[in-house]
């Protein structure tokens, strides 16, 4: 009896802000993945779609249509995970719901808006494909892209706000007494976050969609809708990516200058100091000596602000109070995700480069083997620089959940019982992982078996498929697999 | 103001129950389809019925969620405290019927299909009753104000929140039944038009004696509800009751048309009436809709994305229904590509 009920009580008291936390971050983590492929794939899709009627391109309208209907899917999926977020903001953190909801909620109704839209679109273009005259249809695309750029927007503008709340006023209590939807909705940290994210969601679309027809071309499907589907793909995720740096490098100022401790755990940089270095991986001691790494001299500083070069003071992480700033864990997790990003980011830009250099001088898009196997494993590295990134903003905002407000731990559920939710989330999320990937590659067995497209399946009217198109198309089919 | 936001809430709740619920009934009648042979067909019928709008309806669901979470966030932070279980069933619920649904479809052997087909159906039936529940916990007033938790297990597992739980199972079971008579019909499937109609009837029937209960239920375990109820959403109740009455009649004789537009009718006045009954509270005695209210900044910001809803959205909407009606967007399951 009494071992029942001390086994019971150690249950009951779990801290649940370890385990909220985690939940909340694991079920972002796999919906941020959905979330490029949402935004972006419309994009691209409308890209073949155009092609195939402008030139009369059939392996490129037949492309168009088989990407709206894998949209579909993966757009499914991501209404499911944000769902299951939309519960999790008062599930595991109520008390910052009910004390700030007000202010943070704004932007998601615009969201819901948005995502509406959307859905009602991917509907009509999906099913429009058959019977609507062609460019109507085009055009009925083209709602899904902007509502895309706007609904991801709107939810980064609420996270835009947590690192830089304004748009409110407190009374003696500390409660909200009056709210600027205005000032809320366009925070200072909103303009730059909705563009990293946004870029982003090109650049990690681009290069994930193109990865698997780089897997199709290694294995010998050298065919036209194969190129296409490459091409496509690739040109966006390697236009975004220069794009990307800049809006990164804005990004990390703006953090220099109103999150300064977030940066200092970005630079790993113990105590305020002019002539900062900028330390490539390395790690901080529990003493706030930095340990390992390879040190370039005064860059960190030149970087904050090139005017004064190695003379820019950057503000150490001791400067403040050891309760306002990350745990040095916490520090070390965001030092290292920061470098992950900006290496890895580096290596999509030189691979993006090669890509380019290769159009320039030769009109055509690199042929050898190696430049086919990097851009496959593309795909995997624009999604972890992705992860890696979020993982910097979200970690390095910490203790705080609105930033200089409240604090994470005063923001969570009072229930005790998060850890049992926690694991049946990821055991919930694996299957619904693995739906995806199965239902996306069933899909992909079926356009193969079927060898092309019947004419059930024709977009825009019929005529028959020649014997070797058909062959290429079946062949398509695998590639998403 | 907060009036207009709470009946912009309300109507978000109708069309949840009316349209995604619908989804959650064609589980319903999944898993009671019987055994892998005799339940082949109607499961095709409701696959068919569900597929192309699979999990799109809980845009709606988001959306309640948004309009609580920034216009009565106090009442949102008690909901979330106090009904944690129930709330976090119905998540997980959504996920495991989200995946089971397409995994049945891209599994092959009979074995994981019925798997599969048994996590969607069950996940279908447990998201509409923790839904019920919730309602029932909190218009028996047991939700606290303040932004504190209740009691945890109470304000879910009480009189009101059975009868809430059980009736809402009954209630998208019907709505579905009705929608899936008129697709089956559309498609001159005479077996499952008689299939799905002689369900509606039972159901119908069911959702009718879940009511009478429902009445003594209330009246012991919920007075504020029950003396609202009788009092000014009398008419609502009267309303809901002649037109599920109707929707029964037109079922029995097997009319063509009119059935699916008076179940609607029924199930969104019971709503607008469990409303009407708890008015003014959001939380039943301890917390009115105008004090839980946000600043007014945030409730303009609402009501302002409610008129852009009304400009953008429902025109879209129109479109989508319009192209739909001219057979303009044939049906294309999204996994039968």
């Amino acid at each position: 009896m009494t071992t029942t009920l001390s086994a019971l009580t150690a249950i009951v008291l779990v801290n649940p802000v370890p385990w909220a936390r985690a939940q909340m971050a694991f079920t972002l983590a796999f919906h941020i993945i959905l979330v490029p492929l949402g935004v972006s794939w419309a994009f691209m899709t409308l890209i073949a779609n155009y092609r195939g009627l402008r030139h009369s391109d059939r392996a490129a309208l037949i492309l168009a249509q088989r990407w709206s209907k894998f949209m579909a899917v993966t757009f499914a999926v991501g209404a499911v995970t944000g769902t299951v977020l939309t519960f999790e903001f008062g599930l595991l953190w109520p008390r910052f719901m009910g004390q700030w909801g007000e202010v943070f909620g704004v932007p998601f109704g615009f969201e819901g808006l948005f995502f509406f839209t959307e859905a009602i679109f991917i509907a009509i273009y999906l099913f429009g494909w058959r019977r609507l005259r062609p460019w109507a249809h085009f055009w009925t695309g083209v709602p899904i892209v902007l509502a895309g750029i706007f609904g991801s927007i709107s939810v980064v503008a609420a996270n835009a706000w947590m690192n830089a709340p304004t748009g409110f006023t407190l009374d003696s209590n500390g409660n909200v007494v009056d709210v600027d939807p205005i000032r809320v909705i366009f925070n200072d940290s909103m303009p730059w976050q909705a563009a990293h994210m946004l870029v982003a969601a090109y650049l990690v679309g681009g290069f994930l969609i193109a990865s698997v027809y780089a897997v199709g071309m290694l294995r010998g499907r050298r065919d036209r809708y194969h190129y296409l589907g490459f091409v496509i793909a690739f040109t966006v995720g390697a236009v975004a990516t220069p794009i990307q740096m800049g809006v990164g490098d804005g990004l990390a100022r703006w953090v220099y200058s109103n999150q300064p401790v977030k940066f200092a755990a970005i630079e790993l940089v113990p105590t305020t100091e002019s002539d900062a270095p900028e330390t490539l991986l390395g790690h901080l001691n529990e003493n706030y000596t930095v340990s390992g790494g390879i040190p370039i001299p005064g860059l960190a500083s030149w970087l904050s602000d090139p005017s004064t070069g190695k003379q820019t003071v950057v503000q150490g992480l001791t400067a403040v109070p050891p309760d306002q700033r990350p745990t040095v864990q916490q520090i070390n997790i965001v030092h290292l995700c920061w470098d992950i990003m900006v290496g890895l980011g580096t290596l999509l830009f030189l691979l993006a480069v090669w890509y380019a250099v290769s159009w320039i001088f030769r009109r055509r898009m690199p042929q050898t083997k190696w430049f086919l196997r990097a851009a496959a494993v593309a795909g995997i590295v624009a999604v972890l620089t992705m992860e890696a990134g979020w993982v910097v903003t979200e970690v390095g905002r910490q203790p705080w959940i609105v930033y200089g407000h409240m604090r994470v731990e005063d923001a969570v559920t009072a229930n005790t019982g998060v850890w049992i939710t926690f694991f049946a989330v990821v055991i919930l999320y694996a299957l619904l992982g693995t739906t995806t990937i199965l239902v996306l590659r069933g899909m992909g067995r079926r356009f193969r078996q079927t060898k092309g497209f019947t004419d059930h399946d024709t977009p825009y009217g019929p005529s028959a498929l020649t014997e070797a198109s058909t062959e290429a198309h079946a062949d398509a089919g695998e590639a998403v697999g | 103001m907060s009036t207009a936001v709470a009946v912009v809430l309300l109507l978000a709740v109708v069309a949840y129950a009316v349209f995604g619920g619908a989804d959650f009934g064609a589980g319903f009648w999944d898993l009671t389809a019987g055994g892998p042979d005799r339940g082949e067909h109607p499961r095709d019928m409701i696959e068919h019925s569900i597929g192309p709008v699979w999990e799109a309806n809980h845009v709606w669901l988001i959306f309640i969620f948004v309009i609580l979470w920034t216009s009565f966030p106090e009442a949102y932070a008690s909901i979330t405290l106090t009904l944690f279980v129930p709330l976090t069933i119905a998540a997980l619920g959504i996920v495991l019927r989200g995946a089971s649904f397409a995994f049945r479809k891209a599994v092959i052997t009979l074995r994981y299909r019925r798997m599969f087909g048994a996590g969607f159906a069950a996940s279908s039936v447990l998201v509409p009753y923790c839904m019920g529940a919730v309602a029932g916990g909190i218009a028996s007033g047991r939700v606290p104000a303040g932004g504190q938790a209740g009691d945890p297990v109470h304000s879910w597992i009480n009189p009101t929140s059975v009868l809430g739980g059980v009736l809402a199972v009954a209630a998208v079971a019907y709505l579905a039944a009705v929608y899936l008579v008129w697709d089956a019909r559309r498609l001159s499937d005479n077996e499952m038009t008689e299939y799905f109609r002689r369900r509606a009837v039972v159901a119908a029937a069911l959702v009718g004696v879940l009511g009478v209960v429902g009445i003594f239920v209330l009246r012991a375990d919920a007075p504020y509800l029950f003396q609202g109820l009788t009092s000014r959403a009398l008419p609502l109740v009267i309303l809901g009751t002649l037109c599920g009455a109707g929707a029964l009649i037109l079922l029995v004789r097997d009319a063509a048309r009119g059935g699916r537009l008076l179940a609607v009718v029924a199930v969104a006045s019971v709503i607008v009436g469990w409303a009407v009954a708890q008015w003014p509270y959001i939380l039943p005695e301890t917390l009115t809709f105008s004090a839980a209210a946000a600043p007014t900044g945030t409730l303009t910001a609402m009501l302002v994305v409610v008129v852009l809803a009304a400009l953008i959205v429902v025109p879209a909407f129109i479109l989508l229904f319009v192209l739909h009606e001219r057979g303009l967007l044939p049906e294309e399951g999204v996994g039968g590509a």
